[in-house]
């Protein structure tokens, strides 16, 4: 068997569901678009001051039309990531300020290239199915960050991407970036390569801008994953059963909007739950009750058969230190063990603040271990043991068996130079050997080859879309001929 | 007399316990104890200890919002009493706050808010997605000595650089400090977009306004008076 994790009994996730299904109904969301308003109104909703009361038969309408799974492709077009069932997969964290200086081992703003060797680290790594539009790049103008961190990634990577957008225009120009990757429209609705994060802001309030998202992105037929938050203590509920019941309303609220705007298009029951430090006021991503919480919020959305997304293996040690792995080792086990589909937040420190590409190297390895534990422990011989005894009696010689050699790499996993397993006491430190693993990925990695066709698709999006915002540099794209928009 | 009434409206500050803190006040009065004895004597201390227990974990934010609640009622018996009588408490100093336009997010802000009211600053809460003219025109208005921004969208951070660039405008910014915070927000960020300080959390945004209208730079003549002006710009 799969070892699998619940940590909600079916009764209250029964009572989850009443109350959701009550607040939406009583209490209401918050909407800040009218469009979100008419659509919700026109279901059903009684709306009124920017606000809809959810009847549950519009909901329950809606999750019908909900994908039970759905696929993310890579460049080549293949099926990269499944959303659906207890498939698990893992990215790295997203839109961070600070990456953590290898050299000095203190955060720095990042810069566009830092993001470029993030995203070539991360297409290295087996462990990491989707690349993630990573870290904020501070040598690039804020007006047109998002999208150009997408435009790093498209360059750079192959691989399904967890994106965002924080604002509709910029929403668009993310969709032609993409389109212009995928070869127009229809062919990235047909294989969408990126999900976007949509978050609403708790309590129960689905802005302005989240909610014209979320049409947006259903009309277009790009993925969508809700990213619901609750603060449990602070803006949501203090009792960890209470955040994640507003966490289920707010899901809910979304995904009724996402459906009546485009019924059947794919989305997503994400979050980025956490607790609320009582002494500080911060929202620590490590803590084992913000795990709770994660591991609470996908068991609802897969008790509706739904793909899953969580923030985990994200730390707030503000250095690679014990706590970093063991925070992130943890819960990048507790996500698998749920069978969240998508699990984001690799490589983070510093509650979400800081970045660390050597972290990534290092959560790879917990990641990896956490894979090897959801292939579990099944018979792959006609008898368990009987066999093989049968051959080695009491001799105790079980290393020179035909079934050891054709087993064990079935059997073992096997961890990278990160993982120190030499016994030796001459054995360089974590950090130097995490280092000494980004840089052998870095020198192996070689940019996917994309089509010259696509190549200028790409930048005749970027160069016009800089121009608009006065740039003339696309930092971080190394390929000389296009380092200039001048052009 | 008066050490036992003290000593419970210190405690009730304590306890966190408005009910209490505000019939302690009621009989402080009724028995003829001054307004200024019972706060400096009674309440102040009391919220001076809740300080020390937050500060070394021993209480939490819930238990400081109790405590904060505690002294507005105590405040708001004493307060208008203490006016009629021709005095007023000596304020610590008076801040404007609010979340930078297009930013919705307001707990940060509001504990900021919270800790400052308790620690006897007078404190004006502006909410949620705030444009630089008005804080500069509330500034203007209740004589600020600190406008504080706060953002937690790296899109909205751009708001704190305007509300500087509002201030400097209307010409009150050398008579204004400027704070930021947010959780995008760092210190380079601050000092990038010219703001005379930046707190990572509540705790230390205390200590920062503090530190602020302590410092020489904002002397009693460079404060705006209030309503200074005001008509003119209108």
């Amino acid at each position: 068997m799969r070892p699998k994790l619940e940590i909600l009994d079916h009764a209250l996730v029964k009572r989850i569901f009443e109350e959701a299904f009550a607040l939406l109904a009583s209490t209401g969301v918050k909407v800040g678009t009218p469009a979100a308003l008419d659509l919700l109104a026109s279901g059903g909703a009684r709306v009124g001051d920017g606000v809809a009361r959810i009847p549950e038969s519009l909901v329950r309408h809606a999750l019908e039309t909900v994908p039970r799974e759905f696929f993310l492709y890579d460049r080549a077009g293949h099926a990269a990531v499944h959303y659906g069932g207890d498939d698990v997969h893992f990215d790295p964290g997203s839109s961070c300020l600070n990456i953590l200086d290898a050299d000095t081992q203190q955060p720095r703003p990042a810069q566009a290239d830092d993001l470029a060797q993030m995203v070539q680290v991360t297409e290295m790594l087996p462990q990491y199915a989707a690349q993630s539009t990573a870290m904020v790049c501070n040598d690039v103008p804020s007006e047109i960050g998002d999208w150009y961190r997408l435009l790093l990634v498209l360059w750079y990577s192959s691989k399904p991407i967890v994106t965002g957008a924080f604002s509709v225009p910029t929403l668009r120009t993310m969709i032609a970036l993409l389109a212009a990757d995928s070869g127009g429209n229809e062919a990235l609705k047909k294989k969408p390569r990126a999900i976007f994060d949509v978050c609403p802001s708790p309590p129960l309030n689905w802005s302005e801008f989240a909610s014209q998202n979320l049409i947006e992105l259903a009309r277009a037929g790009v993925p969508a994953e809700l990213i619901s938050m609750p603060l449990a203590g602070a803006t949501a509920p203090v009792t960890l059963a209470g955040a994640i019941v507003q966490h289920a309303a707010e899901s809910l609220a979304g995904i009724t909007i996402h459906q009546l705007a485009s019924p059947g298009a794919p989305v997503v029951w994400g979050g980025a739950p956490a607790i609320f430090d009582m002494s500080t006021g911060n929202a620590p991503m490590g803590a084992i009750e913000t795990a709770m919480l994660d591991l609470g919020c996908a068991q609802v959305g897969k008790s509706l058969g739904l793909p899953t997304h969580a923030y985990l293996v994200a730390s707030d040690a503000r250095l690679i230190d014990a706590q970093a792995g063991a925070e992130s080792g943890s819960s990048a086990f507790l996500g698998a063990l749920a069978g969240i589909n998508m699990i984001s937040g690799a490589g983070m420190l510093d509650f979400l603040a800081c970045h660390s590409i050597e972290k990534l190297v290092i959560d790879a390895e917990a990641i990896a271990s956490a894979q090897r534990l959801l292939e579990g422990i099944f018979p792959r011989t006609d008898t368990l043991a009987l066999g093989m005894f049968a051959q080695t009696g009491l001799s105790g010689d079980f290393l020179k068996l035909k079934e050891t050699r054709a087993l064990f790499r079935k059997e073992q996993h096997f961890p990278s130079s990160v993982t120190d397993r030499s016994g030796d006491a001459n054995t360089p430190d974590l950090h130097t050997r995490a280092r000494q693993r980004v840089r052998e990925l870095l020198e192996n990695y070689q940019r996917p080859s994309i089509t010259p066709e696509v190549e200028e698709a790409l930048l005749a999006v970027a160069r016009r879309e800089a121009k608009i915002a006065g740039f003339e540099q696309l930092p971080g794209i190394a390929v000389r001929e296009h380092a200039s928009v001048a052009s | 007399m008066p050490t036992d009434t003290f000593a419970a409206m210190r405690q009730s500050i304590i306890d966190g316990a408005p009910d209490q803190a505000g019939s302690l006040a009621k009989q402080a009065l009724e028995q003829g104890i001054a307004p200024l004895e019972a706060i400096d004597h009674g309440f102040v201390p009391g919220m001076s200890e809740v300080g020390e227990q937050f500060a070394q974990h021993k209480i939490f934010l819930p238990d400081m919002l109790a405590s904060a609640e505690a002294m507005k009622a105590a405040m708001g018996v004493l307060e208008p009493e203490l006016a009629r009588q021709g005095g007023e408490r000596p304020r610590a100093g008076v801040v404007v706050l609010g979340t930078a336009k297009g930013d919705i997010h307001e707990i940060g802000k509001t504990l900021v808010g919270t800790l400052l009211t308790a620690h006897g600053f007078r404190v004006h809460d502006l909410g949620v997605d705030v444009t630089g003219e008005r804080f500069a025109a509330t500034a203007r208005e209740v004589a600020a000595d600190v406008v504080g921004v706060s953002a937690l969208l790296t899109t909205t951070m751009r708001g704190q650089r305007s509300v500087i660039e509002t201030l400097e405008r209307e010409g009150l910014r050398p008579r204004v400090k400027v704070i930021v915070g947010g959780a995008p927000v760092t210190r380079r960020w601050a000092e990038e977009i010219g703001a005379d300080g930046y707190g990572k959390d509540a705790q230390s945004a205390v200590a920062l306004v503090k530190s602020l209208v302590e410092s020489p730079a904002v002397a009693e003549s460079d404060r705006i008076q209030p309503e200074e002006s005001a008509v003119s710009h209108k």
